[in-house]
């Protein structure tokens, strides 16, 4: 059984070895993209059972984001708010809207509306709302322009690389105390952030954990 | 009184002769037809049994090991303050057999000790054998083995990166690394051998198969250079690490501060341990082989006793480390040193602690004897002896410091599970279901290398034995 193999099956290996190497480059930059959090939660915009209007509530009318989301300021859990507050203007303003029926009929009911929660941290991961809104991070900063959407969607990965950015170098994003709530200001320019963050993080003592037990206790 | 000095000169020169390494002057054809047809014989019905039987002791270990997976660890006996106990005593165990064959197969290659050529190839797949079951611990042993990725260094987008301080990260390192090489050097070995299968095979399937594993190999002059250039390359890359893996694998323990483990003398009482069981391992399962294919014209009882002589060694270097292990705790006036060790001697886990020793310091003291050493059935009852007690000796170490621990109210036994012994049980079945399927698909004895250690293989073999003697030296007092 003398040459078994045919003269092509010499570079049959090489050939391998390169479809191999492409094949591995392309897994992992097709993980790298399409399997991370950047692609697969940001944008993700799930149907609300109300077609509540951040835009309408926040940028046109200028409510404060702590109107609704009480507990931010002194919680770890920012609260997604209840019917009441919700009919404290609504028994009086669109009380007849059709868009608002689902409110009405949890207010008649007694059971609450059920929002489709979008940013949402793994369980083994303690975010504390309270210290960060207190300490210069901005609602802007996790949750994107959130005043000027329509239907809210995550606008940022919320992965734990992400986290980091932050954890690792706070002056980039502090800010003023005044405007943790004011999503549209922006700093003058890089180099002022930088200055201020820098000064804000020394008088603040802003000391971020960056070890496994400060996010996952 | 020139013939006498002659006849004297001749009886030493008798005596100082080396026994033969092949018996019964085989022939070159005789090695290969008789390692060759191990692998092209109709598996016989032993094997049948011995497969069936390890096999499907293997299915056990994967039942027990998806059962953890899909429950979790509480499945194991471990708990507070054992944290640690049947899973890493097993990889230690395991690890530590992979260690015979890359020293016969690398360091007594570049010593020159040609008795290694008939027992390398078997000892290194063993070797790697024992490796695949080590490895299999560690790796379940974490919990959630769907993130055991996090252990390589790749950009995620947890941005975790791995802690290079620690040496449970420098163990993976080491032991993937010594797989890879292990594996590269033993298939290097095979290549020539593959090709001898090739050449010889009669069906299709064996001429495909062995012809892609042999690489084209013609056995050429240029081939041979290569090979063995290639072959010594690979020997010194594995040499350091017969070292390097079990040092590493004791820095697991001997970095951190839990007494009975924080000791300078870990790494080399590891490597000398690991030596110790990795031959008593090699011998367990050649014996029954050398019986069973009638190996013993290439594996001689000489082989047998220069094995028995490398367990006495290192067996007695390991006794050596117990003892200093006592006496550095005494010195050292530690108390808490002091408690560990007194408690490991005569605590609750005594029985551990003295079955290690009779198994491990006693009974290899037996091959100080040229009887027991040339008496196979003594030979493999002392091997058995040091597996045993070589599973102990980890037992002891991980189990008897931990369970009492800095603080007395958190003391506490362990008791394995039901699925840490069979998990455990079933390794073994993993394990020689591998070494039955490479005595059947490989030749289990380097059939090139035996053939290079024949006397008809050295140039000058035939020639008149002074036609090479120095000019002047025997000739002048015979004259």
């Amino acid at each position: 059984m003398a040459n078994f193999f045919p003269s092509w099956a010499n570079w049959l290996p090489l050939k391998l070895l390169v479809i191999a190497s492409v094949l591995g480059a392309v897994v992992t930059g097709g993980i790298w993209y399409y399997f991370t959090p950047k692609y697969t939660n940001v944008g993700y915009m799930p149907e609300q059972p109300v077609p509540f209007s951040h835009a309408i509530h926040a940028e046109q009318l200028g409510m404060d984001c702590r109107y609704c989301h009480s507990h931010v300021e002194v919680a770890a859990h920012s609260n997604v708010p209840d019917t009441q507050t919700c009919m404290a203007c609504h028994s009086q303003i669109k009380a007849l809207s059709p868009k608002l029926a689902a409110v009405r009929a949890s207010w008649e009911k007694g059971t609450p509306v059920e929002w489709v929660r979008i940013h949402k941290a793994p369980d083994y991961v303690y975010f504390n709302h309270a210290v960060h809104v207190n300490r210069g991070i901005s609602c802007y900063s996790c949750h994107g322009q959130i005043n000027e959407m329509p239907v809210v969607y995550q606008a940022e990965p919320l992965s734990m690389a992400w986290c980091l950015e932050c954890h690792r170098e706070p002056e980039k994003f502090l800010r003023p105390p005044s405007e943790i709530y004011n999503l549209s200001w922006r700093p003058a320019s890089a180099q002022d952030q930088l200055a201020m963050g820098a000064q804000y993080k020394k008088e603040w003592k802003v000391n971020p954990p960056v070890g496994c037990g400060g996010c996952h206790r | 009184m020139a013939d006498a000095i002659m006849q004297s000169r001749e009886a030493a020169a008798e005596r100082l002769k080396r026994a033969p390494l092949v018996t019964n002057n085989r022939s070159m054809s005789w090695i290969t037809n008789h390692v060759a047809s191990c692998t092209e014989k109709p598996a016989p019905t032993w094997w049948w049994i011995a497969f069936t039987l390890s096999s499907s002791l293997a299915l056990v270990s994967v039942f027990c090991i998806g059962y953890l997976i899909s429950t979790g660890v509480g499945v194991w006996g471990l708990n507070h303050p054992v944290g640690w106990a049947w899973d890493i005593t097993n990889f230690v165990f395991w690890i530590g057999i992979g260690h015979a064959g890359t020293l016969i197969s690398a360091i007594l290659f570049l010593t020159r000790q040609k008795w290694r050529t008939s027992i390398n190839r078997a000892a290194e797949a063993m070797t790697l054998f024992a490796v695949v079951c080590a490895g299999i611990f560690p790796a379940v042993h974490v919990g959630r083995i769907w993130m055991v990725w996090f252990l390589a260094p790749v950009p995620n987008s947890n941005a975790i990166w791995q802690n290079f301080r620690s040496p449970l990260l420098w163990d993976v390192f080491a032991v993937s690394t010594y797989f890879t090489v292990s594996v590269l050097f033993w298939y290097t070995g095979l290549i020539p051998d593959l090709a001898t299968l090739r050449d010889r095979a009669t069906n299709k399937f064996r001429k495909f198969f062995y012809g892609i594993g042999a690489l084209g190999w013609r056995g050429g002059n240029r081939q041979w250079k290569h090979y063995e250039m290639a072959y010594l390359i690979l020997a010194g890359l594995s040499t350091p690490l017969v070292l390097s893996v079990h040092s590493v694998v004791s820095f697991d323990f001997a970095t951190s501060v839990i007494p009975g483990w924080h000791t300078t003398i870990f790494p080399p009482y590891f490597v000398a341990g690991a030596i110790f069981g990795g031959f008593a391992m090699v011998l367990t399962i050649m014996l029954p082989a050398r019986a069973i294919f009638g190996l013993h014209d290439m594996i001689t009882d000489d082989h047998v006793d220069k094995m028995c002589k490398i367990i006495l060694l290192t067996g007695s270097i390991v006794g050596y480390a117990y003892a200093m292990e006592f006496f550095i705790a005494w010195y050292g006036g530690n108390m808490y040193e002091q408690y560990a060790f007194i408690n490991r001697a005569t605590g609750p886990y005594w029985w551990a602690y003295w079955t290690m020793i009779f198994c491990n310091v006693v009974a290899p003291q037996l091959f100080w004897f040229r009887f027991f050493r040339r008496h196979v059935l003594s030979v493999f009852i002392v091997c058995m002896f040091v597996n045993t007690g070589m599973w102990f000796e980890r037992f002891v170490i991980i189990v008897t410091s931990l369970h009492r621990d800095f603080l007395p109210s958190s003391w506490n036994m362990f008791y394995p599970t039901w699925v840490d012994i069979w998990t455990f049980v079933g390794t073994f079945g993993i394990f020689f279901a591998l070494f039955l399927l490479f005595i059947r698909w490989l030749p289990m004895i380097c059939i090139f290398e035996v053939k290079a250690v024949l006397p008809e293989a050295d140039p000058h073999h035939g020639h008149d034995d002074q036609a090479h003697a120095p000019v002047g030296a025997l000739k002048e007092v015979a004259h």
